[in-house]
């Protein structure tokens, strides 16, 4: 462990730090929370913060901040909340990161800066993306203005999708001083972390008060365009002015089993599935006219072990659904999905049938799913992803009744704009070719990040790919070399 | 907000819109259609595109009313606006001479196949044209697809104009009688196009459909919009709206369309009983054609 050099506003030793446990984010009972959309995580108050904050052991190798996809600096922020100084901590994530209250609540932080923090070798780690999230919060009950943008520079950029890749470049493009114009194909802002996360973990309210906050800075959001068919890339530069492009759209066209029965009433993608919920409110209709299937007293599974998936069951039980499972065909071990929401779907009685993988959806004999007939599964070793690879249990084969099934195992390239832009190239499974640092496409002055480049990952990646493309396209615009 | 520059009724229940919709009209190619979303509390529903005119801007919808939505839409004038338009989605029509072509249009679907009608006169095809209705004034756009066909056929279920029956009997005909038909085209109501597929199978004759199924985003994003077509999977906003006829799986396409029957009908009943308690009358509520989704 590195000994604490620079001065520290942190009274305790560090075998004192190490002794403070980590502070628990308080939450919604989970007897009400199936019952409600409201948030899960309460926020830690002033006091859960300092306490928490004191446990961090000022590295002098911050690794924390090596392992964030944006690079925020962990550690200095952190002594800021410990110094009192709750502003000054928000402003710098800000620094990195201008999403803090969104990544605060949704990043897998154990993949990235808690997976790194020295605490976790010998205790639990610092509890980084509940500080994060407490700062932005903080930032927000407060007002804080924002940091003025550099002079303006003529340049104008267009940012093609508004979810995590495509906000994280804008905000950082925009205090640089280039005009940032984000297109969006919705007709509301915020990409997947509108239509597919719910409410529970990131409310609408939160995602509202960072755009808006990047209006202040200056963004302009344009709705209802399709780039690929509303206006193709090549009218963006020739006929509305713009220098550089960043493509962010996403993941795109969710992926089926391909199994028989996937078209029964009943089946979903699990896009559509949260689409209808988060982004249309079909949860509220008919005061909302988006309708939903009645789920009060149905029995709901949904295929895949990652957040989406979970995302969808949890919604499931909140609108009724009597049994409610995850059908992953590996183990628990190896479920992409953020531990704390594995946790959450847990307590909120979300029965988790592993190493189970349906090779059927069954007929009710009038179109409608009645359940779904499934194999048990063994790991065998592992294969390119490094996960051990399920192998199917020979005479294992069972049913599970169902009326509602949510295919949550992938998405695959959208080919929208890929399609309609000549000379942009593209992987074999139909994903933007960029570089990995610059995030430089085949195509001069087009710029690409984030799933559409990467296939489906995280928001945090995807915000660590806006800002790489961000410092990219401004070294371009300033250049103006290729 | 995408402001209505003019509203008019062609026919009862059947209204036609011209949209403020500058980006839309620069690139619509026929074929392709809009999602709107009337309001905050507005589902997003698919409508195809009748017209579009680049230079003022400008795109024409018409609009059945089927349900709330449709409803709800059809009772807005000009000077109202529609909060969200979203377009032009869809591959295009493929458009190339064929030789002769026949353009079957059921209802509302007329307005749908107009465009691609008048892409296809204009690259030398010889068009004609079978308009049905369930009765006289449900038989749309007849002048304007008459300008643009070289013969024009009107068959209505009730007799009540034209020729008396379904417009599948009128193919019949035209099929034993016209040596060389090369393309069949036909929009309209599931069960109508189901009828066409079957008939044109028979004898060979390659056929399209323009199919509206369940849809929200129109992107691809959500999948909801799948069809099975030649045993695979297909999404209409991105893969379609047109398919190969002899390819469809017509029952699963009904199936579907039918998943929310129960609400979409208590949405309806709520939004009409709410027309009458507020006094107005909920304009112009009449004849539906079965089948069409809104």
């Amino acid at each position: 462990m590195s000994p604490v050099k620079e001065p520290s506003a942190n009274p305790l030793t560090l075998k004192e730090r190490m002794k403070v446990p980590r502070q628990q984010m308080p939450e919604q009972l989970a007897e009400l929370r199936v019952m409600n959309f409201t948030e899960v995580n309460l926020g830690y108050s002033t006091e859960l913060a300092r306490q928490e904050a004191l446990r961090c052991l000022e590295c002098a190798k911050a690794t924390c901040m090596e392992q964030c996809p944006v690079g925020v600096k962990v550690k200095e922020f952190v002594k800021l909340i410990v110094a009192g100084d709750y502003l000054g901590a928000a402003a710098k994530v800000r620094e990195d990161n201008v999403l803090p209250a969104i990544t605060g609540r949704v990043c897998p932080q154990e993949d990235h800066c808690e997976g790194a923090c020295l605490l976790h070798k010998k205790v639990e780690s610092l509890g980084i993306g509940y500080l994060e999230r407490f700062v932005a919060d903080y930032e927000q009950r407060m007002g804080a203005s924002m940091a003025p943008n550099a002079p303006a520079t003529g340049k104008k950029v267009a940012i093609v999708g508004s979810g995590p890749a495509g906000l994280s470049a804008a905000g950082d493009l925009v205090q640089k001083g280039h005009k940032v114009h984000v297109f969006e194909a919705l007709h509301e802002i915020g990409g997947v972390l509108v239509y597919g996360i719910p409410e529970f973990r990131l409310p609408k309210q939160v995602i509202r008060e960072q755009i808006d906050k990047m209006r202040e800075m200056g963004v302009e959001f344009e709705t209802n365009v399709v780039v690929g068919k509303t206006v193709a890339i090549d009218e963006l530069f020739e006929e509305e002015g713009y220098h550089a492009v960043f493509i962010a759209t996403g993941a795109g066209l969710p992926v089926f089993l391909n199994i028989p029965g996937e078209h029964l009433n009943g089946v979903y993608s699990a896009n559509e599935f949260l689409t209808r919920i988060n982004l249309m409110h079909a949860y509220e209709f008919p005061t909302y006219d988006e309708p939903m299937l009645d789920l009060h007293g149905k029995h709901v599974a949904v295929i895949g072990g990652g957040n989406t998936a979970l995302d969808a069951i949890r919604s499931a039980r909140r609108l009724g659904a009597e049994k409610a499972y995850v059908i992953y065909r590996r183990s628990e071990t190896e479920m992409p999905a953020r531990i704390e929401e594995v946790k959450h779907a847990k307590q909120e009685g979300i029965e988790f049938r592993v190493l189970t993988n349906p090779v059927e959806f069954l007929d009710d004999g009038k179109g409608w799913l009645k359940g779904a007939r499934c194999v048990q599964m063994e790991l065998g070793e592992p294969d390119a992803s490094g996960r051990r690879r399920p192998i199917v249990i020979e005479g294992s084969e069972f049913e599970i009744p169902l009326q509602v099934a949510v295919i949550a195992t992938g998405t695959s390239a959208n080919p929208l704009i890929q399609s309609t832009t000549p000379g942009l190239k593209t992987n074999k499974w139909g994903y933007i070719e960029a570089n990995g640092e610059s995030q430089r496409t085949s195509r001069k002055g087009v710029f690409a990040g984030g799933d559409i480049v990467t296939g489906a990952a995280t928001v945090i990646l995807a915000m660590g790919a806006g800002r790489r493309a961000a410092k990219s396209i401004h070294e371009f615009l300033s250049t103006g070399e290729w | 907000m995408f402001k209505i520059l003019g509203a008019e009724f062609i026919a009862p229940g059947i209204k036609r819109f011209l949209i403020e919709a500058p980006r839309i009209a620069r690139k619509h190619q026929a074929g392709q259609f809009v999602i709107l979303r009337l309001d905050e509390h507005g589902e997003r529903i698919p409508l195809t595109i009748e017209s579009a005119n680049g230079k003022r801007g400008t795109i024409s919808l018409v609009v059945q009313s089927v349900g709330k939505t449709t409803y709800q839409l059809n009772a807005l004038k000009e000077g109202d606006g529609i909060l969200d338009v979203v377009g032009p989605l869809g591959k295009p029509s493929k458009i190339e001479k064929f030789g002769t072509v026949v353009i079957v249009g059921g209802g509302v679907g007329t307005a749908l196949a107009y465009p691609t009608t008048v892409a296809l006169k204009r690259a030398g095809n010889r068009i004609l044209t079978i308009l049905g209705g369930r009765n006289r004034d449900l038989v749309i756009l007849e002048e304007e697809m008459r300008a643009v066909s070289d013969a024009l056929y009107v068959t209505t279920d009730d007799g009540s104009y034209g020729q008396k029956g379904l417009v599948t009997d009128r193919l019949r005909e035209l099929l034993a009688s016209e040596g060389d038909i090369r393309l069949v085209l036909a929009v309209g109501p599931v069960p109508m196009m189901k009828a066409v597929a079957d008939l044109t199978r028979e004898k060979g004759i390659h056929t399209v459909v323009s199919l509206n199924p369940i849809m929200i985003d129109g992107t691809g994003m959500c999948g909801g919009c799948r069809v099975l077509v030649g045993g695979k999977s297909q999404f209409a906003c991105v893969d379609g709206p047109e398919f190969d006829a002899h390819e469809v799986n017509f029952e699963v396409l009904m199936q579907r369309n039918r998943t929310y029957r129960e609400q979409e009908k208590r949405s309806l009943e709520e939004y009409q009983s709410r027309q009458r308690g507020g006094g107005e009358s909920a304009e112009e509520s009449t004849c539906l054609v079965g089948g069409v989704k809104p």
